[in-house]
């Protein structure tokens, strides 16, 4: 479990995936107005939500991550047009499927954010961060297939 | 039946309609058949079909599909969901097919014989309701309703859903509740359901079996085979893929998987692998409308497809640990 050195709290690993065209500049956004969202999340630039393999999120809860939020333009405002439908499906599914292999659903989270949404993004950063310090610790994904028999 | 299929066969040989046959043959016991080709009537002797014959032939098809000449090929009922979906992924020339429909009255399960307590089996006769296993310990009569394969307990039904020609009756095998498993995992505590996972998982011994016998696992280049796979870059200095192999896999075939239960049929270790697959069918035929891969060959699957209403993933926790 990760902690903080100096108060020995649990400090959740948050991994957030932001889309270049909206969210990643909606983070901007919230940045330069001075908003603030917990350091805890780490944000990974992406040219669509699209691109977000499903793989990536397996691989983020492997080495240890306790949330993972994708954050992506509007339905209908796609930079691609139609990315984030394809996404909306897959990671619907996936989400479903680690919550059935227990990683609870309240630790991955699909939120659209503009390019104008600062506030928007600050909130969701910090709702989402509150949400798994509520959750605490993440099973370890990686240990899947590591029971000792 | 037997007889039936292997006179059919040797006609189509003769008559030219096909330049070989593709089903399967006497293996080294009576419960071990294995997939084969036959290129003339004499082969045709060591033809067989019977409760044992459970291998799905569709897959083979592919490659079938690249050799000269049409290939006689016989499915079962619910191999033809499979012959469709590789028809819609244009793996399979359907001219290159001459499809015999199969009767089916259930397949069943070695395992479930020999876990009856069945050892040192030396023959097995008889069928298709009942069948006699003789062991070198003495004979038993079993019930071949006990012994059927998972799937068939919740066999899709016997309706062929493409063929050239329909030989044999069918018998109506299902009894169970397709989604039950699911259902009971879903109802579990985030605890148990890892708990459970971990430990069929842990059993895995990555004889890539479930992969290699899938039909909707067709990529000519498998990421498990790749040394540039997409997100580990392995060559082997990451276990990422070991680990999360199921679910990768499982993710590959979601929507494209027609539930024809070989992955679970052939995993030496048991591993119910239809739960992972059962799981995605659950959920896209509640959240996109009910959709069953290999229906017909002109649909398109649910995971390359969208409508501007579809749900959002907050669906997941809306719904509950569901
Ligand atoms: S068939 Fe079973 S043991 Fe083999 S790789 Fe698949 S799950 Fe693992
Ligand atoms: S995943 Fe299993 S049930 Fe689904 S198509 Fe492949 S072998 Fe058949
Ligand atoms: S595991 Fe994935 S990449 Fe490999 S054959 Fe199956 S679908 Fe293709």
């Amino acid at each position: 479990m990760p902690v903080n050195e100096k108060t020995g709290e649990f400090t959740p690993k948050i991994v957030a995936f932001c889309c270049n065209w909206c969210s990643y500049a909606g983070a901007d956004l919230a940045g330069s107005s001075r908003l603030a969202y917990p350091a805890e999340v780490k944000i990974i630039r992406v040219p669509c939500s699209c691109r977000v393999n499903p793989m990536f999120i397996l691989r983020a809860f492997e080495k240890g991550a306790d949330g993972v939020i994708i954050c992506g333009c509007h339905p209908g405002d796609c930079h691609y047009s139609t990315g984030n439908y394809y996404a909306r499906r897959r990671m619907t599914l996936l989400f479903s499927m680690l919550d059935y292999l227990g990683v609870e659903s309240g630790r991955t989270r699909v939120e659209w954010v503009s390019a104008a949404e600062g506030v928007k993004f600050s909130t969701t950063m910090n709702e989402f961060a509150a949400k798994i310090h509520e959750l605490g610790p993440n099973v370890r994904l990686e240990d899947l297939r590591c029971k000792n028999n | 039946m037997q007889e039936q299929l292997i006179n059919r066969a040797k006609e189509l040989l003769a008559d030219g309609t096909v330049v070989r046959v593709l089903g399967w043959r006497r293996g080294d016991m009576d419960y071990n058949p294995e997939v084969a080709y036959f290129n003339s009537a004499d082969e045709l002797s060591d033809f067989v079909y019977n409760g044992f014959c459970g291998a799905n032939l569709s897959k083979y098809m592919i490659e079938a599909s690249k050799l000269e000449g049409k290939t006689l090929v016989f499915l079962k009922p619910c191999d033809t969901y499979s012959f469709n979906q590789l028809l819609t992924e244009h793996r399979v020339d359907r001219d290159k097919a001459y499809i015999i429909g199969v009767g089916c009255r259930g397949k069943l399960d070695i395992e479930k014989i020999k876990a009856k307590g069945i050892t040192g089996i030396t023959a097995i006769t008889g069928g298709p309701d009942q069948i006699k296993v003789s062991t070198i310990y003495g004979d038993h009569d079993i019930d071949c309703k006990d012994v059927r394969l998972e799937r068939c307990h919740v066999c899709k039904g016997k309706e062929h859903r493409v063929f050239d020609e329909v030989i044999g009756e069918s018998v109506d095998t299902r009894d169970a509740d397709r989604m039950a498993g699911v259902e009971a995992i879903e109802a579990m505590s985030p605890a148990e359901k890892f708990a459970f996972f971990q430990a069929e998982l842990s059993k895995c011994i990555r004889c890539n079996a479930c992969r290699n016998v899938c039909p909707a696992c067709s990529c000519r280049k498998c990421v498990f085979d790749s040394t540039k796979f997409d997100s580990a870059q392995k060559a082997n200095t990451t276990s990422f893929e070991e680990k999360m192999f199921h679910i990768i896999r499982a993710f590959h075939v979601a929507g494209r998987c027609t539930d024809c239960g070989e992955c679970s049929r052939v995993c030496p270790q048991g591993i119910p692998l239809h739960l992972f697959n059962r799981k995605f069918i659950k959920d896209i035929n509640e959240l996109y409308g009910d959709y069953q891969a290999g229906e017909s060959a002109d649909q398109r699957a649910p995971l390359v497809n969208y409508t501007f209403e579809d749900a959002e993933p907050g669906i997941v926790s809306e719904r509950g640990s569901k």
